[in-house]
């Protein structure tokens, strides 16, 4: 099994966190900062192992409420249920596709926050809403969108420099072989 | 479509969701300082490299000019010196007075300056985090103000190396919040609470609970009541924006105006009584 991949998306995951909470140019100028955990969890669910998925959603979710006020955990199963569905389909996604991960990052990014509000809503919390939420919700699911398919460059150049190289295909096909000599006829 | 594995693995994400969220609240706030102890490094590099830039610009800065600056500070000094020993002689005279009337004496506040080092990925919620915690004596509750002394919250949760500061207008309650009760500074003392802001202004408050009669007019400052024990009265809040009666005219609501800008907080004052 190839370990890299986990590695490296867990490690964005980290530093995505990180900058989020760090980085407040976003939410000066927009009112609202972008969550880049929805489009890494489409990444992982694309690429990456079902247990890589979960480990994103758990670590990731872990993370984030770190820094946030949010109870302990609560991130962990809107990830979850971003990602999880995507991987069962991920046959039928055109993944490779830079309007694919743009919309699906856009979506993850609107389910993600809707998912947690709804946590956190229904566990008696009160966050802070009102019609400025939606607002935000608009920054955070466009934002979202538009970084998908950046990560998704970034990421792939990353697996490509310190992963296993790809195989190259060879144009030699046996079966058209023309054999030479009266022997072979 | 569904494996066995699949089916595995999503048990065990929802298991260790829930493990999670029904924890009581000190392991949670345990769980929170082991995991946030792993961006210790980040936070390091991120501030060595803040500090860079301002220490280049500093070794290069022009001797005569330095020169200036030290005179300027100099004088600073001497002004400031003869103000702490005017201040200090009115507060003598204010204890000698309290004594006579035997009023309760007041507690005197010592400011601790922090860093803002890190602010909610989430956006419903207010809260920063500073780069003071038990080690420099920060606990929880204590009040967190700008520079130029107006109040921005208080500290709800903190850690060896870092707090978490819950900023005016996050009235969560099921979680840390911060309601403060503030006085209008009119004739008539009117008093509120300070309630949650809009989502997008950082810069405005909700002031609830005031009297129908409140006579309320924009401009007049707001300041903590030093009821509920948590803040000292006289800290300013802000200005009031407008008011308007709520529910039927049964007490008045007002917006206020914060003196700070919650959105771009840099350096905060940690506010602690003195011993």
């Amino acid at each position: 099994m190839n370990i890299f991949p986990p590695i490296l998306i867990l490690a964005a995951a980290f530093l995505a966190v990180f900058g989020e909470a760090t980085f407040t140019l976003p939410r000066q100028l927009l009112g609202a900062q972008v969550d880049l955990l929805p489009g890494l969890m489409v990444y992982a669910a694309l690429y990456a192992e079902l247990p890589a998925v979960a480990l994103l959603a758990v670590l990731g979710g872990l993370w984030f409420d770190t820094f946030s006020a949010n109870p302990l955990g609560l991130t962990i199963l809107p990830l979850f249920a971003v990602g999880f569905p995507i991987y069962l389909r991920r046959d039928l996604l055109l993944r490779d596709a830079p309007f694919a991960q743009l919309v699906l990052g856009a979506v993850a990014s609107a389910l993600a926050p809707a998912l947690a509000l709804l946590l956190l809503l229904s566990s008696r919390q009160q966050p802070l809403l009102g019609w400025g939420t939606l607002w935000q919700w608009a920054v955070m699911t466009i934002g979202g969108g538009l970084a998908a398919p950046g990560l998704f460059w970034l990421l792939g150049r990353c697996d490509r420099a310190f992963g296993y190289p790809l195989r190259q295909e060879t144009s030699f096909r046996p079966d058209r072989e023309i054999q030479r000599g009266r022997n072979k006829l | 479509m569904f494996k066995q594995k699949n089916y595995f693995v999503l048990g065990a994400v929802v298991f260790v969701a829930i493990v999670l969220l029904s924890l009581p609240a000190n392991a949670t706030a345990r769980l929170k300082r082991v995991a946030g102890s792993w961006f210790l490094p980040l936070f390091g590099l991120a501030s060595a490299a803040q500090q860079l830039p301002a220490d280049l610009a500093d070794s290069v800065l022009p001797r005569r000019e330095l020169l200036q600056q030290v005179d300027q500070l100099r004088r600073e000094n001497q002004q400031l010196t003869s103000q702490a020993v005017q201040a200090a002689a009115i507060a003598r005279e204010n204890d000698q007075l309290r004594t006579l009337f035997g009023w309760q004496k007041t507690v005197p506040w010592r400011l601790r300056l922090a860093q803002v080092i890190a602010r909610d990925p989430a956006n419903w919620w207010r809260t920063v985090q500073i780069d003071k915690g038990t080690r420099d004596g920060v606990r929880e509750n204590l009040p967190v103000l700008t520079s130029t002394g107006s109040l921005i919250g208080r500290v709800s949760s903190v850690s060896y190396t870092k707090s978490q500061v819950v900023l005016l207008g996050d009235a969560n309650v099921g979680g840390p919040s911060c309601r403060v009760s503030a006085t209008v500074e009119n004739t008539a003392r009117d008093m509120g609470v300070i309630i949650a802001g809009d989502p997008l202004d950082h810069a405005r408050v909700t002031l609830t609970y005031l009297a129908s009669s409140a006579n309320l007019k924009p401009g007049q400052s707001v300041v903590t009541s030093g009821l509920g024990g948590i803040f000292p009265a006289g800290i300013p809040i802000g200005q009031i924006v407008d008011s308007r009666p709520v529910e039927y005219g049964l007490y008045t609501e007002a917006r206020v105006k914060l003196n700070a800008n919650l959105g771009s907080l840099e350096q905060v004052w940690v506010l602690f009584p003195d011993k």
